[in-house]
């Protein structure tokens, strides 16, 4: 692998090098001898947000597990609006991506045979979730990223920031890009574009996403004239600790750990009965907004919160599985979960809408792919099961590489002046624009942290009309206001001021499709709790939203759920 | 939670205007809980938006933030402010990389290490998928599981002497991953790293300060991976004089 560009175009260009832009760029590059790849990324690909990934990694490996089984949990989780054929897909190809990452040198966890070891994990009915103590994201994040260094024919860019798309006729024909160290715009020309920038995390105010998670790759597809889907599906982690926002993993509780309120209770047991710690994340976080609402939580100062308690787990076995649950908490709360309870509460942490895709990651854009939490293909429907989003970044990466690959070997290079076009009209709007604009009132940070504070307090765990509709009024506003950012920082190089404002400026398209999506869904479903539609109503609602750009608000549409073999039932744990 | 005051004293340079890097003084407010990175973005969000430095995770798992603080390597992510023990925080670059600006420098050149390496798993036969994964007992993880867990933050590089006096030496986490993946039970790769790790810019150019492992934020001591290699490769050496027939394996 090299790390400069010595062409300017490419036969596919992944935007983004965590798990599912890694998992494409080598599925493209083993399926044509003759691909070359170009891996844009804003970041060295190994500080991508798949590093902070914990807990596992969901596959039927086991006798005692099966397809069919993976398919019901999954799709039960997600309150049935999963695409039922997306998830049969996902389930049967997950074995032999934990099988590859294995034979590229992943040291996952094992049992005294020497056999993959499994946990337990919310939502799903047994141990199916493989992992590398808890720090399953941090290995497969390096185990891909050195694996990539195998092949010449994928070539890095590194610390390059994709500013939009090329379209030519109705096809993508590359990107427009910002190489940080040199401060300059650059056309990269591809066959085929694969978006694979995660999540959007960062439009909240509190949650355990890095701070590189801002949506772009949902951003650069929605102005292309993609749709977004279900982007009213936003996860709350019920394990975040208090302040940081930062993730104590599901297999805290996998292992056997206890949720308790301040007077010591399981109080899961009047929520979740039969799943108690194990429950799916929407319910949980919901439980225990319940338990802060009635007085029973901690106080303390960030707020109220509940408590996770390993202490009967022992030293050893908090040493072995959960290591950096107990460094995390030793580092950031000055807690020792072996003698003390880990203060939680629920945080924002994953988004289960994103780019209208079907399952080998394709959109409504010819030549434009999207995978893992930036695609929505949809496996994850209203509420996604921990431990399925590495896989589904590893299936649906492999799948989208592939099948760029292909797309690839039909296509001709780009010709045509759109490129050029492009890159001078990116040049006015950055560099001229943002960056050479003198005066202005308005500061990134400042317009940031409102944003983040208006999603937190009127789109979080639960919506209403009132609020919904007033947020999306006040983000009309902020995108007015975003027109007068002043940047202080004037320089080329580095100027990661800039790349804020760009970022900030992607997060407020991706928080209005957020803000309208839950404004049109009228029940509650999975992880979207509507306080004035507290019922599921799958007469009206067993369908996906789909958010489209449009000249003021996004236009709300809608496309049927794919239902075969499990019919909607009510869902009870 | 009671507010204090400290001074932020930041190494600034900044090539477009800067000759030669100076310090930027500033005086903010911080709390117990607030670690240097967040120091850093308190600045940048509210006093100087153009003071620059990388950051991601905030909890030591990406590797971007390593600076100097008061002369120490650190992730600047999980040093508290109240744990430099000073009125004055002094934040400068990690030394033995060119700066690109402020906080910011040029890793670019230990990426090259690493692929010179050959980190990934090397083999003659590759099993088929159908035939599921290698076995490994929790034992033979073992055997690599200290340095498979280096995060590449590259404080090891500036705490390096060797290093320092010659950009050229191969160095400690390059070296740590080696070694990680030929103590690999699934991995065959071992000669043709230690051919790399055995040039004159390799392994027998360090001379055990063992700095690298004082400084890591994640025990993966590669001091001690690299003196492991030095054993592996003179067994190896030694074996080639005296059985000079037997295949490398």
């Amino acid at each position: 692998m090299r790390t400069t560009v010595d062409r300017s175009t490419f036969d596919i260009v992944v935007v983004g090098g965590g798990a599912a832009g890694l998992r494409a760029a080598i599925a493209a590059v083993e399926a044509d001898p003759g691909v070359r790849v170009g891996v844009v990324s804003k970041v060295y690909p190994m500080r991508s947000h798949t590093v902070s990934a914990e807990g596992g990694t969901a596959a039927v490996l086991k006798d005692y597990d099966n397809f069919d089984l993976h398919c019901f949990d999954t799709i039960k989780g997600s309150d049935y609006l999963a695409d039922q054929d997306a998830v049969e897909f996902f389930v049967r190809k997950c074995p032999e991506e934990i099988i590859r990452l294995e034979h590229w040198g992943c040291p996952w966890s094992r049992d005294p045979d020497g056999r993959i070891a499994q946990r337990a994990f919310g939502g799903m009915s047994v141990k199916r979730t493989v992992f590398a103590a808890d720090k399953v994201g941090f290995h497969i994040l390096h185990t891909l990223f050195q694996t990539t260094m195998k092949y010449d024919r994928i070539e890095r860019l590194d610390e390059w920031f994709v500013t939009s798309l090329v379209l030519e006729g109705h096809a993508v024909s590359g990107v427009i890009a910002m190489d940080l160290k040199r401060g300059e715009l650059a056309r990269i020309g591809a066959k085929a574009v694969l978006l694979a920038t995660g999540g959007c995390g960062r439009v909240y105010e509190f949650t355990t996403n890095g701070f590189i998670k801002t949506g772009d790759g949902m951003a650069l597809a929605y102005r292309a004239g993609v749709a977004l889907k279900d982007m009213e599906f936003v996860q709350f982690h019920p394990t975040a600790l208090p302040g940081t926002g930062i993730l104590i993993t599901e297999a805290a509780r996998g292992e056997g750990g206890y949720l308790v309120n301040k007077d010591g209770e399981r109080f899961l047991k009047r929520y979740v009965p039969e799943k108690m710690e194990l429950g799916p994340r929407d319910i949980l976080s919901r439980s225990i907004m319940s338990e802060i609402r009635e007085g029973r939580s901690f106080k303390g100062p960030y707020g109220d919160f509940v408590g996770l308690d390993l202490r009967h787990l022992g030293e050893e076995t908090i040493d072995r599985k959960l290591p950096m649950v107990r460094e995390l908490a030793e580092q950031y709360v000055g807690i020792d979960p072996v003698r003390e309870i880990i203060p939680v509460r629920p945080g924002q942490h994953y988004i289960m809408g994103g780019v209208h895709t079907n399952a080998n990651g394709e959109t409504s854009l010819p030549g434009l792919y999207a995978i893992g939490e930036t695609a929505c293909v949809s496996i994850n429907g209203a509420n996604r099961l921990g431990s399925n989003s590495l896989s589904e970044c590893l299936v649906f990466g492999a799948a989208a590489g592939r099948s760029a690959a292909a797309y690839a070997k039909k296509r001709g290079w780009p010709q045509g002046p759109a490129g050029k076009e492009a890159a001078r009209s990116e040049e006015a709007r950055i560099f001229d624009g943002l960056l050479g604009r003198e005066g202005g009132s308005e500061t990134v940070a400042g317009l940031r942290v409102e944003m983040q504070q208006l999603m937190e307090q009127h789109v979080g765990i639960y919506r209403d009309d009132a609020r919904l509709r007033e947020v999306c009024g006040i983000l009309a506003k902020l995108r007015g206001r975003f027109a007068s950012i002043r940047v202080g920082d004037k320089d080329r190089v580095f100027n990661t001021e800039l790349t804020a404002v760009l970022e900030l400026d992607f997060m407020l398209d991706v928080a209005l499709t957020i803000a309208h999506s839950a404004l049109s869904r009228h029940e509650s479903r999975g992880a979207h709790s509507r306080t004035d539609f507290p019922k599921r109503d799958d007469e009206r609602f067993l369908k996906h939203t789909l958010a489209s750009r449009s000249d003021a608000a996004p236009r709300i549409d809608s496309v049927p759920v794919t239902i075969t073999r499990w019919q909607p039932a009510a869902r009870a744990y | 939670m009671a507010e204090r005051e400290v001074v932020f004293r930041v190494k600034r340079y900044r090539p477009e205007r800067d000759a030669a890097p100076t310090y930027q003084d500033y005086r903010i407010p911080y709390t117990d809980d607030m670690v240097v990175l967040d120091g850093l973005n308190y600045i940048k969000d509210k006093m100087d938006s153009t003071l620059t430095f990388r950051w991601s995770c905030r909890m030591g798992i990406c590797g971007s933030c390593g600076a100097s603080v008061n002369g120490k390597l650190r992730l600047t992510c999980g040093t508290f402010i109240k744990d430099v023990r000073s009125k004055t925080v002094v934040v400068d670059p990690m030394p033995n990389f060119p700066i690109l600006k402020d906080l910011v420098v040029d890793f670019d050149d230990f990426l090259q290490k690493l692929l010179e390496v050959k980190p990934f798993i090397l083999r003659d036969e590759e099993r088929p998928l159908s035939e599921g994964e290698y076995l490994q007992t929790p034992e033979e993880i073992e055997a690599y599981r200290q340095q498979s867990m280096c995060i590449n933050c590259m404080l090891c590089y500036s705490a390096c002497p060797v290093f320092g006096a010659s950009e050229h030496f191969i160095g400690p986490a390059a070296s740590a991953l080696a070694y990680r993946y030929i103590r690999d039970s699934r991995d065959e790769g071992a000669d043709a790293r230690l051919d790399v790790l055995s040039t004159k810019t390799g392994i027998w150019e360090c001379t055990f300060v063992g700095e690298c492992s004082v400084v890591c934020p994640k025990d993966v001591d590669p001091a001690a991976a690299i003196q492991n290699l030095k054993v592996i490769a003179s067994i190896r050496h030694m074996r080639q004089l005296l059985l000079p027939k037997s295949a490398p394996r």
